[in-house]
């Protein structure tokens, strides 16, 4: 399998950054951004990774399993996680999530069937502050109301990218 | 430049350069005294620094409010093992996002006390620890890391003074349990986060079993303030034996829910009120978690209390992470002790039977308990069955599930009655938007 000369750049600077015979280090971060590029963890992905960090496939495949960020399952086009931990269940989080569940007709983990959006249930993503909290992809969206989240999946829905869907606006820079 | 309002009660010392245009920029830092605590403290001994953070009182704000130069000093400095400094950057104990905010506007503030640290015990790696899921933040400090390497602030000779240091970010993948500190090591490691036994403690096997530092972000964002106003300086913002200011993260019911700087020991009611502006939509106050979902409950009427590591500990519960929680009336305290044990129990690394079991079978009794199927033996059984969890696990996530589960059963026991013999949730019918009268 190949990569994109990105990727296998981004893996050099991953590898350069751990002592020379503590490869196994770039295992996770290797394994995040090879799936943001084949959209799942393959058995050819584990095999590469275990190649390029010196250990056996076996020893990525049992990180693949701990970690909530990596799937063997593609995602859709847009991830959309909401958080219902303490913060934002509070101030409307389970409303969100019911409604985004509602209005796609599916439900956690579940990806609709265009495979442009999936749906995950996600605890605390560090903005409890500006609450209820969506993620998209890696995008956040703070304070988030009822109306907003209907734009934001109506406009999803509809083969827009976030940041072309008026009345939404992401939080980070 | 940041998600709130300030507040006029603040006293902004970590968060003091956010309101600065490109505050993320290393020209910006430099004209606003960056990097000079770290040049001050390449002129002074490893024990002349430490000694200074020791004397303002700085206390671990990842969580445990460990005393910070007397973590550095435990470093055996003369080992000939290599040292590193490790950045506890994955921020997930619920309630809390303030590491966020300062990766985010001042990640060269980051940088310089980790360059510092590095200086204290003589390390020449440090790793910066990011969930995953806050990639951007990896771009950020990435960003800033190369224009530190630029300006000659980190590399092998840094500004011709022969010290040498490397910075990295190293993103994680998701699990709440790579925040205590052996699971990160282990992750860091490119393995399964589960915890490790300790002692030895990070400080003598850390990363690569390698002595290390390993501080929460806020932790080391202190640092360059403190070297260069002084330990004392520091002390005296805070209230004895809690040096400083903290980042408190408000949310929940209040009108202005935001992070804020705000010195240490500062009252929570006058938080609540002053601060946040209030309980939102008129509402009476029932409780507030005052350091993230770990932390036992306080009730409305022990909420006079002053914001710091042993007041908050007087009254028996914890500073914890600075997530300050705030519940009006209108929450159900058995949906809520129901949705901390689901986090705990999906977080659980499953290493030890106590955590992974107990967390699991609270799981159970709480949903069948909101339910309404809950039987008044498993009042008894959900508090007898955390409080077996108590110090009988291998890490303290274990401690983290059972104690706020303990305070909320002692507390809100009436609650729990009052979902009995089938009776449905006195709240569920109310919606977190309609009620207070937010934007639908
Ligand atoms: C389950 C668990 C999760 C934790 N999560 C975090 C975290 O996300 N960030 C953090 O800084 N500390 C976290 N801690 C605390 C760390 O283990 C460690 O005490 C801390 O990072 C030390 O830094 P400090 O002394 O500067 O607070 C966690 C602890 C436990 C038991
Ligand atoms: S208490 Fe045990 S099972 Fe729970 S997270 Fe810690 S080691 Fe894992
Ligand atoms: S509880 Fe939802 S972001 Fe923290």
């Amino acid at each position: 399998m190949t990569f994109s000369p990105e990727l296998e750049a981004q893996f050099e600077k991953f590898l350069a950054k751990y002592p020379a015979d503590k490869k196994r280090s770039a295992v996770i971060p290797m394994l995040v951004y090879a799936q943001d590029e084949t959209h799942a963890i393959t058995q050819e992905v584990i095999e590469e990774v275990a190649k390029r960090c010196g250990v056996t496939p076996l020893q990525v495949d049992e990180v693949v399993g701990f970690y909530s960020m990596l799937h063997k399952k593609p995602q859709g086009t847009y991830h959309v996680q909401v958080c219902t931990n303490i913060s934002c269940l509070i101030v409307g989080g389970e409303e969100i999530w019911n409604q985004a569940c509602h209005k796609l007709g599916i439900g956690h983990k579940q990806t609709t069937a265009d495979g442009r959006i999936s749906l995950e249930e996600v605890e605390c993503m560090g903005a409890c502050s500006w609450a209820p909290a969506v993620q998209v992809n890696y995008d956040f969206y703070h304070f988030v109301t009822p109306s907003q989240l209907d734009k934001l999946l109506d406009g999803l829905s509809a083969g827009k990218k976030p940041d072309e869907i008026a009345g939404v606006k992401r939080a980070s820079c | 430049m940041r998600y709130n309002d300030p507040s006029p009660l603040e006293t902004p010392v970590l968060t003091r350069r956010f309101r600065l245009p490109n505050s993320q920029s290393i020209d910006t830092y430099l004209a606003s005294d960056g990097y000079k605590g770290f040049e001050r403290a390449i002129g002074m001994t490893q024990d002349e620094i430490i000694g200074e953070v020791k004397t303002s009182i700085l206390r671990g704000r990842g969580g445990a409010g460990f005393p910070t130069g007397m973590k550095w000093g435990f470093v055996p400095r003369t080992s000939p093992k290599p040292k590193y400094i490790v950045v506890n950057a994955d921020e997930s104990e619920p309630g809390t996002c303030k590491d966020r905010l300062l990766m985010e506007f001042d990640p060269h503030q980051l940088i310089e006390g980790v360059l510092i640290a590095g200086l204290a015990v003589g390390a020449q790696q440090g790793y910066i620890y990011i969930r995953g899921e806050f990639r951007y933040l990896i771009g950020v400090m990435d960003k800033a890391i190369d224009e530190a390497y630029a300006k000659g602030y980190l590399g092998d000779n840094i500004l011709g003074r022969g010290v040498k240091f490397n910075l990295a970010t190293h993103s994680g993948a998701g699990a709440y349990e790579c925040g205590e500190e052996s699971a990160l090591l282990e992750s860091l490691e490119g393995k399964r986060g589960n915890p490790r036994i300790r002692p030895p403690f990070p400080a003598v096997a850390g990363a690569y079993q390698c002595p290390t530092i390993l501080n929460n972000v806020e932790t080391f964002c202190a640092v360059p303030s403190i070297i260069l106003n002084g330990g004392k300086w520091f002390a005296d913002l805070g209230s004895p034996k809690n040096g400083g200011t903290r980042l408190f993260c408000l949310s929940g019911h209040v009108n202005k829910p935001g992070v804020y700087e705000l010195p240490m020991g500062f009252n929570l009611m006058r938080m609540i009120n002053e601060v946040g502006g209030g309980i939102r939509g008129g509402k009476k106050l029932k409780a507030v978690v005052p350091g993230g979902s770990s932390c036992p409950i306080l009730k409305a009427d022990e909420c006079d209390l002053a914001m710091d590591y042993d007041t908050v500990a007087a009254a028996k519960s914890m500073l914890g992470s600075g997530g300050v929680v705030v519940l009006d009336e209108d929450t159900c305290m058995v949906k809520f002790a129901l949705r901390i044990m689901r986090f705990y129990a999906h977080e659980s690394c499953g290493w030890c039977i106590p955590c992974r079991e107990g967390t699991t079978w609270l799981k159970k009794l709480l949903t069948r308990f909101h339910e309404g199927q809950g039987q008044r033996s498993d009042i008894v059984m959900i508090g007898d069955l955390s409080k077996n969890m108590l110090g009988r696990t291998f890490c303290p996530l274990g401690d983290a599930a059972a104690m706020p589960t303990i305070a909320i059963v002692e507390k809100f026991r009436d609650e729990f009655e009052a979902h009995l013999d089938g009776k449905p949730c006195p709240y569920e019918h109310i919606n977190a938007f309609s009620k207070s009268g937010l934007a639908a």
